[in-house]
């Protein structure tokens, strides 16, 4: 058993390293292939990235009216903190609204001027609230309009922008979706072309195939050889999209930066390496040897 | 040791290639097969490593009826016996070596044995210059060669060849049924298919006739008829 197990590898060593051309072009639709995986997860990372980061953005404000006692606010504040989906509250009063605004308009002498005429601050106390989910935002403006709360709310932001919420996230929503799909397809039909390429390997070997069985070999003592090879031709395949994949991160990674900020390419690379390594060696290695075992198939009838 | 009894092999569309077919080989016998293209040589060996099964009819291997072998015995069946073709049928992305190796590593012989008899057995075909040769770079006689130490490499209990002189010159033809008869003098039975007349009158052994798939004559030391 052992020993037959050793003479398959070696011979399916052989094969891989004398029909080094034929191996080779496996190699490169196999390569292919699995770079289109290895993009997949780039990507899924890059739309998860941007969808973060638009989700990052948006928040809901609500302005108090003029004569709301602060304890008033606070409680309020203190209220949505119960809320479990709710990320941050930032209680942001009438005098800091101002020194904000004065400050952000320090280099326009109008402002400056019309502020210094008003006897009065004309700013409003606010919460800038911040919710985990974007979904969640419609709940938190129901409860602010509800009284006691309500009584005391001025406008909220939300409403306002409402709209424009939404359809960021149907969009972002859809962009993850449609990466999905694509990638789906994407790799079914790379699988489909590695999977073809196997088969003309294969056919390309019938008459060898006849004349093992002719000699008296069995099917596994025939079968295996070919099995490795597949094998080999995955693994290098993997090896040879791990290395592209690096390369690239590592020229692009900056401009990528620059693009999307925020976007680390190389560190995402970095911290998933085994993941991204393993899924790509296991899908190579397994689909080479599979690829084989299926197309052979054919060729054992004699 | 092998048995046909009223075998017919009769192909699709009603093309009989053997019909009622029945002889019976001893151990240790020379057997010639003769009769033109299409008589039915090719076929009698077909059936007897099993590539093809008979219509009617039983096929005796000693005791084992192999007409109607399972299929992962046909294997079995294969190692016990050496079989030469006409085209050779080398493995041609390995060399001389390891051509005739494979066959002893698929009956999972010990490596150290395998290192000795490859180079005995292609030393007794004249090929001991040639071991790390592809198939490709020899001549028809050293494939034909090659393919014998292939065929013997295991100890058969039988040698079935079909037409081995077929695509060689004369000196090259003589070359192998002189092996033939040397590994047939060693114990081995060998059945050799063959139209070449001259073949079968200098080896006066026995000789099997066929035509349209019928057996016209079985002589112990026999003429080529037709």
């Amino acid at each position: 058993m052992f020993i037959n197990l050793s003479r398959i590898i070696k011979s399916g060593w052989l094969n891989f390293r004398r029909n080094i051309w034929l191996s080779t072009a496996t190699i490169s639709v196999f390569f292919l292939a699995l770079f289109v995986v290895a993009a997949l997860f780039v990507l899924s990372f890059a739309t998860t990235h941007i969808a973060r980061t638009l989700e990052d953005k948006v928040d809901i404000s609500v302005y108090f009216a003029e004569d709301t006692p602060e304890y008033n606010i606070l409680d309020v504040q203190s209220r949505l903190l119960d809320f479990k989906e709710v990320k941050s509250v930032e209680y942001v009063s009438r005098v800091d609204a101002l020194e904000t605004f004065k400050e952000r308009h320090r280099d326009n002498p109008l402002i400056q001027a019309s502020l210094e005429e008003l006897d009065e601050n004309p700013l409003l106390a606010s919460l800038n609230i911040k919710a985990y989910e974007a979904s969640t935002y419609e709940v938190i403006a129901q409860f602010l309009e509800r009284a006691p709360a309500g009584s005391l709310v001025e406008k909220i932001d939300y409403r306002e922008n409402k709209e424009l919420i939404e359809r960021l996230f149907t969009i972002t929503g859809n962009i993850k979706r449609a990466g999905v799909i694509v990638g789906i397809i994407l790799s079914f039909i790379a699988m489909l072309v590695a999977f073809n390429t196997v088969r003309l390997a294969i056919y390309n070997e019938r008459d060898s195939i006849a004349i093992m069985r002719l000699v008296g070999a069995g099917n596994w003592f025939i079968r295996g050889p070919f099995v490795v090879q597949g094998m080999l031709v995955g693994f290098a395949a993997a090896v040879l999209s791990m290395l592209v994949l690096a390369a690239l991160a590592f020229a692009f990674s900056e401009r990528v930066d620059a693009f999307i900020p925020g976007l680390n390419l190389l560190g995402y690379l970095k911290t998933n390496a085994l993941l991204i390594m393993g899924v790509e060696v296991g899908l190579g290695v397994l689909f080479g040897g599979l690829s084989s075992l299926v197309a052979i198939r054919n060729y054992l009838k004699v | 040791m092998i048995y046909f009894k009223k075998v017919s092999k009769i192909y699709p569309h009603d093309s009989v290639a053997l019909k009622d077919v029945s002889f019976e080989i001893e151990p240790h016998e020379f057997v010639s097969l003769v009769g033109r293209s299409g008589a039915g040589k090719s076929t009698i060996l077909k059936l007897l490593i099993a590539e093809e099964r008979p219509t009617s009819g039983s096929i005796f291997f000693e005791n084992q009826d192999i007409g109607f072998l399972a299929f992962h015995q046909i294997s079995k069946l294969r190692r016990r016996i050496g079989v030469v073709f006409q085209d050779f049928k080398l493995l041609p992305s390995k060399n001389v070596y390891e051509n005739v190796a494979f066959v002893l590593e698929v009956m999972g012989a010990e490596s150290k044995q395998i290192k000795e008899d490859v180079p005995q057995v292609l030393k007794l075909v004249g090929l001991e210059k040639k071991l790390y040769n592809f198939p490709s770079e020899l001549s028809g006689g050293e494939k034909q060669r090659a393919a014998l130490a292939r065929a013997l490499v295991h100890r058969p209990e039988v040698l079935v060849a079909d037409e081995p002189t077929g695509n060689l010159d004369y000196v090259h033809t003589w070359d192998i049924v002189n092996l033939l008869i040397k590994i047939n003098s060693l114990g081995t039975n060998v059945v050799l298919a063959t139209h070449d007349k001259e073949i079968v009158n200098k080896l006066k052994r026995r000789v099997i006739t066929l035509e349209e798939g019928r057996l016209i004559s079985d002589e112990k030391k026999g003429k080529y008829l037709i």
